[in-house]
This record gives structure tokens, sequence and C-alpha cells, in this order.
């Protein structure tokens, strides 16, 4: 099947060479297959690697992710290229397992709105700035503090 | 015979509740109205409210959010009535048994309100159309 | 005068559940005389928590959990779980399964769209339609049943490739059933196309901007209908779709007549699709023996009807995903209708909330709260307004409604 030439679509070489752009702000690099590259960088530089990714490349937002690694916390932000049919994820690593804290990107990016009120649904992670931040995916009685995507509540 | 039963066995009002499904059921329950399976011609009617109804139709696992909605409806419902759950989550939570936020399955749920509830089980994933007619019938033909 | 005040009212006392009402979510309009000024969103009565009970899986349990988040994109979320784990066990499934895959995937994504196509001339008031669609479903459930056994939740997926196979013997009932069926949908879209009281009625509503629309990441049918060109089957090609010949259908419109274009031109195009698979379908075996996941991570992704399903999964050498990400296409196109509903009219807020195809109809759970003099209309007063609505158009125009026999064919 052909592929139809649109003016200004990004290719593989120019979408790596704007990766490259922020690597001040990034910890690592990581390709694990054809299509699907991570980077890593630490929560301070997430929120203006998010607005980088979303604004300036641009990409697609998808969805995040939020994983508890038993010591730290992991978030992960999932942009699609379309252009090139790549998956770039950003993985944000939240030291303070205590006191879980990080800034929103649904002031600049209001379709991550809802995947962060489930985060902090499940996770307890804080998300600050957000503008709406409430209750989403639990019931209405679920207990305050119970967080059931966390390693040491029982499934 | 009592001439509310009578009434009853003769063109049975259904209202689909729907307790945290994934859909798949539901438009099943749609397709009875559809051309295909056409329920209207044998007296089954869905109807918009559950004052009206002579029986339940309910799908889903029992979710925490919609558990009090499925007894308030219950009680809403004129008795006597008949309880059927349809597709295998609601007569035992399936696959979602081990799931944080499923206090189902349905039977549960209404004989917390009502020991005595009259309830009948159609499983499948989903049922097929077949199924949830003959279950019905069963159903009302037990009262 | 601006009514700020939301009541807080319990579900029950909006509305009935309502027999067209697949899900359960809660929609609570705030109005400003007859215009929507600001919507919220209730979700939850559907959480089950998937993605807790996956980690209590293992990774070949897990599709048969996956089909079930949503019944009608049952094809589509386990197909972007094993392409997840097929990329960390660097494995490719074998040709003739891609090929079953695809064929499965645009049945579903036929049947879906058509069933769309019904629930929104409910809405309109177009009841024609919605039998109609709905009878002719039908064919394609039972030749999915006949291919998988089953009319939904096939379970023919698995890592490594597909279940069941198709057999020789039904690949010309599946091209017959195509050319039916095609017929039939281009009298619908000629029909839909054509008739100028769905053009007064469905244009310029429920506009949902280009730039909202990438705000709001959203994805799909009600992307394409707002200008936004995106297609996984195209930009990231899966299963058989590098190899077929078939285009991405968008329009610039952004209304919700757009929407409905697009998804009946993509059920065209999925007959075309279907056609050329089963034609092109090679030889060979179906699957290939997966014996364990190694560490690492993988995203996989497919075009369900509502847009793009994602995937994320993280294993780490064991026989359970440790974790495992489930992104619906809903999940980003329903917050979108925050942007495309304030600013209308109540009467069109049914008809603009379908046209994003929520993986439910979610409209039942419609309710508009007016907190200066409690008027409360619930789904049946919106659904009737909207109805009504279209009623006045025809008699305007002095038109009479689509009738069974203008759809039959010679």
């Amino acid at each position: 099947m052909k592929k139809e030439v649109r003016f200004e679509k990004m290719n593989e070489k120019e979408l790596k060479n704007k990766l490259e752009k922020i690597k001040d702000k990034l910890t690592k690099i990581e390709q694990t297959s054809e299509k699907r590259i991570f980077l890593y960088c630490e929560s301070e530089n997430s929120h203006s690697v998010n607005k980088y990714l979303f604004e300036e490349v641009p990409l697609r937002f998808v969805i995040e992710t939020g994983i508890d690694s038993v010591d730290y916390f992991e978030i992960l932000y999932h942009y699609a290229c379309d252009d090139t049919g790549w998956v770039v994820t950003l993985k944000t690593f939240i030291r303070d397992h205590e006191k879980p804290s990080i800034e929103s990107i649904a002031p600049f990016l209001p379709g991550a709105e809802w995947t962060e009120r489930e985060i902090h649904d499940e996770l307890g992670i804080e998300f600050k700035g957000h503008p709406n931040m409430r209750r989403l995916i639990l019931s209405d009685d679920w207990p305050e503090g119970v967080y059931p995507l966390r390693k040491e509540v029982p499934k | 015979m009592d001439w509310r039963i009578w009434s009853l066995k003769k063109s049975p009002w259904v209202f689909h509740v729907n307790a945290g499904a994934c859909n798949n059921c539901d438009i099943e329950v749609v397709d009875l109205l559809t051309p295909k399976f056409d329920v209207e011609r044998l007296g089954i009617k869905l109807v918009g409210s559950p004052r009206h109804a002579d029986a339940l139709l309910i799908t889903g696992v029992g979710t925490a959010q919609t558990a009090k909605r499925v007894q308030e409806v219950y009680r809403q419902t004129p008795k006597p009535c008949v309880v059927i759950c349809i597709g295998t989550c609601a007569c035992d939570t399936g696959i979602f048994h081990s799931g944080y936020h499923v206090v189902g399955p349905i039977d549960k749920i209404i004989k917390e309100i009502d020991p005595n509830a009259i309830i009948a089980y159609v499983p499948g994933c989903p049922p097929k159309p077949e199924a949830m007619i003959s279950g019905i019938v069963k159903a009302l033909s037990a009262l | 005068m601006k009514k700020t005040v939301n009541l807080h009212k319990p579900v029950l006392a909006v509305g009935p559940f309502h027999p067209l009402q697949e899900e359960m979510e809660y929609f609570k309009l705030t109005v400003d005389g007859e215009i929507v000024t600001d919507i919220d969103v209730r979700i939850s009565y559907n959480h089950r928590g998937m993605e807790g009970i996956s980690e209590t899986l293992q990774f070949d349990q897990v599709p048969y959990l996956v089909s079930r988040i949503c019944g009608i994109c049952s094809a589509s979320h386990p197909l972007a779980y094993v392409q997840a784990v097929e990329e960390i066990c660097g494995i490719k499934p074998p040709e003739r399964a891609l090929y079953v895959r695809t064929i499965i995937n645009e049945m579903e994504r036929l049947h879906s769209h058509i069933l769309w196509a019904g629930l929104a001339g409910h809405f309109i008031g177009y009841d024609t339609v919605f039998m109609w669609a709905w009878k002719y479903r039908e064919p394609i459930l039972d030749l999915l049943e006949e291919i998988t056994g089953n009319r939904n939740n096939y379970g023919n997926v698995r890592v490594g490739g597909c279940r069941e196979d198709i057999q020789e013997e039904l690949k010309p009932k599946i091209l017959d059933e195509m050319d039916k069926l095609e017929k039939k949908i281009e009298m619908l879209t000629k029909a839909v196309l054509d008739d100028p009281i769905l053009h007064m009625r469905l244009k310029g509503v429920g506009i949902l901007s280009k730039e909202d629309g990438i705000r709001y990441a959203i994805t799909g049918p009600t992307a394409r209908g707002s200008g936004i060109d995106i297609d996984v089957r195209r930009d990231d090609p899966y299963a058989a779709y590098g190899e077929l010949d078939w285009k991405v259908i968008t329009a610039p419109e952004g209304d919700v007549f757009a929407k409905v274009v697009v998804r009946l031109l993509e059920v065209l195009e999925s007959i075309k699709m279907i056609r050329q698979a089963v034609k092109k379908l090679p030889k060979g075996p179906i699957t290939t023996e997966v014996k364990e996941i190694p560490p690492g991570e993988g995203c996989g992704r497919a075009e369900a009807p509502r847009g793009e399903t994602f995937h994320y999964i993280r294993s780490d050498g064991g026989n359970r995903p440790v974790r495992h990400k489930m992104r619906a296409p809903s999940y980003v196109n329903v917050p979108s209708f925050k942007a495309s509903c304030i600013g209308q009219h109540i009467a069109d807020v049914t008809i603009t909330l379908a046209a994003v195809d929520p993986c439910y109809s979610c409209t039942e759970r419609l309710a508009v709260v007016d907190g200066h003099h409690n008027i409360v209309h619930d789904y049946d007063a919106l659904l009737k307004m909207s109805r009504d609505k279209t009623a006045r158009l025809k008699k305007e125009l002095g038109l009479r409604e689509l009738k069974m026999k203008d759809f039959e064919i010679e």
C-alpha cells in the first residue's frame, strides 16, 4: 500500500534528532525495538520534557501508566508519532515513596486529566497543579488512603 | 390462579439493568428487540422503568459503585418479580472474581436486602439470545 | 443569566435505566437557558479492576480477560495485548495467523459501525434505520460464530498466533456475505448522504475542532471526522494491513454528519479489505510455540472500531505480567465531549455524544441540572427533544421519513 506523501511529515531521522535535543534533561535513551523508544528522566524534569514532546516535536499523547516499583514510583508517559509509527515513552522516576508527587501536565494537555486522576486513585500519587483532582474510577464509598495498585495491597 | 401471576405469565415486561458489564450481554439483550428475534411478538416487552417491570434482567458483575443502585432498583420493582441474572458475570462473577472493585455476584447483592428473592440464572459469555428468551420463559413459569 | 450551581442528585432520581442504554456512566450537564455550559462525567460503575486482575493471571490467560474489557471491541484488545507480548519476545506469528487476525478484526469493525448507525438513527428518531441496521448485523455475527465459535468474545488470539482457523469451505460464504452487505450499506450511505433532513439535523452540530481534538488526544473515527489523519493500521502496520490496498477516510468538518459519513465509508473499506484478505489467505500454520516471556517492556496497538487501543506490558521473566496498562479508545474520546457539547442546544446533546461512539450508549446517563429552577431533564426528555427536533425539520421541509422499503433492493 502506498503511503501518501504529506507536506511536513516527519521521518525517523528527524524524530531522533528532535529527541536528542532534550538529551540534557534525560538520564538515558533506550531503543527496545524498531519502533519503540524509551526516554528516562527524573520527576523534576518531567513537566518540561512532556511539554517539549507534546508541543515542539510534536507527538500525539496516548496515556500515562503509573507503576509501584516498591522503592520508588514510575510514571510512563506514552506518545505516538503517527508519521513514523513509533511509540515514544517517557519514563519518569519519583524517588519519594512516602509522599510521591509530580507536576501535572493536564493544564496544557487536557487529554491527560482523566489518566492522572486514575493514577491518583490507584497509586496515591499527587499531581501538583491538576485543574480537577477528584475521584475518578473508585466508588463513592471506597475508603480513603487505600490504593489498589500499590504492591503492599493484597490482591 | 392469582390474577397477578396470570397477568405476569401472559406478557412479561422486563427491565434491563447494567451492573458493571462489558456491554456484550447488554447488546444481546437489545438484540432481542430486533427483527431476527423480535421478542415483542411473544409478549415480552423491554420497559423504561423498574416500576412497570415484572422481571429484572441484570447483567454485569456488580461493582462497588453499582451495588447500592441495583438494590434500589430491586426495591422499586413491584413484587412479585423475578431477577434474571444474564451472563456468567452476573451468575458468578466469572473471570473477575478477584477484582478489588467487585462486590457481586448479583444474587449476593439482591439477597442482602431480600433473602427470599426469586432469582434465575442464564449463564454464557454472552448467552445467546435464544438462551435468554428460554431463561425468561422458564423463570416466569416457575412462579 | 448563568446558573453555576450544580445539584448533586443520586443517579436514580435523575433518570431510569433505559433499555437501550448499555453501560452506566453519569453525565451531568449545566445549562444557561437551553444551551449547555458545562458537563461533568462520573464513571466508576464499570470499573472492575482489570489491571489488578491481570497481574494475578498468567500471560496466556490474559487474552480472555482483556477481550471482556468491552464487548464490542472484544477482538481489538486481545490483539493489542498479544502484540505487546510478541514484541517483548521478539517473535512474529506465521503469515496465515496475521491474515486471520485481520479478517476477524475487520468483521468486528463492520458489525460495530453498523450497530452504531442503528443507535444514531434511534437517537434522532429514525427508528427504521435502527431496526434495519441491527437486522443486517446478524449475518456477520453468524459468520463470526462459524469461524470462532461465538458471536462476540471470540477468544481467537493467543501469543504467537491464532487459536481457530478459517476453514476453506467458509471462504466462499464470507465472500458471498460481503457482496450482499456491500449492496445494502451502499444504499444506506446514499440515503444518508442524500437526505436533506439529515443534512439539516446533523450538519454543524456538535463540532469538535481539530485543535481541540489534538489537545484531548482523541483517536479513531471521532478524530478522522475532525480532520485528524491518523489510523494505526496505516501508521504502525500490524497483522496483514501493510499488504492490503485500502485508504483512510477523513472529513474536515468535525460535526456529527462528518462522523456519520466517515463511519459508513469505513464500512465499505472494511468490506474491500476482508475480500482481499480472504482471497490472499496464505497456507501454513496459524500459530508458533512460545515457551517463555523474557524480561522487557512492550507496547501493542490496534485500531479498534472506536479508535486506538493501547496496551503496555512489563515482564520480569516470570509467567505473570508485572504491570499491564490498558487504554481503550473511549477513555480519550469521551472527555472530548466537553469540547463538542458546550455551546450546544440540549436537543442535540444525545446525538453529539453518540458521535463520539462511546464504548456504550452512555447517553442514557445524561441529565440536565438547572440550579435556578430545579428542573431536571432526564434521558427520556433529552431523547424526546432530539427526536422532536427532527420531526420539526421534516415538517418544515415537507418530507417523509425513510421507510423500510427504501432499503429493499430488487
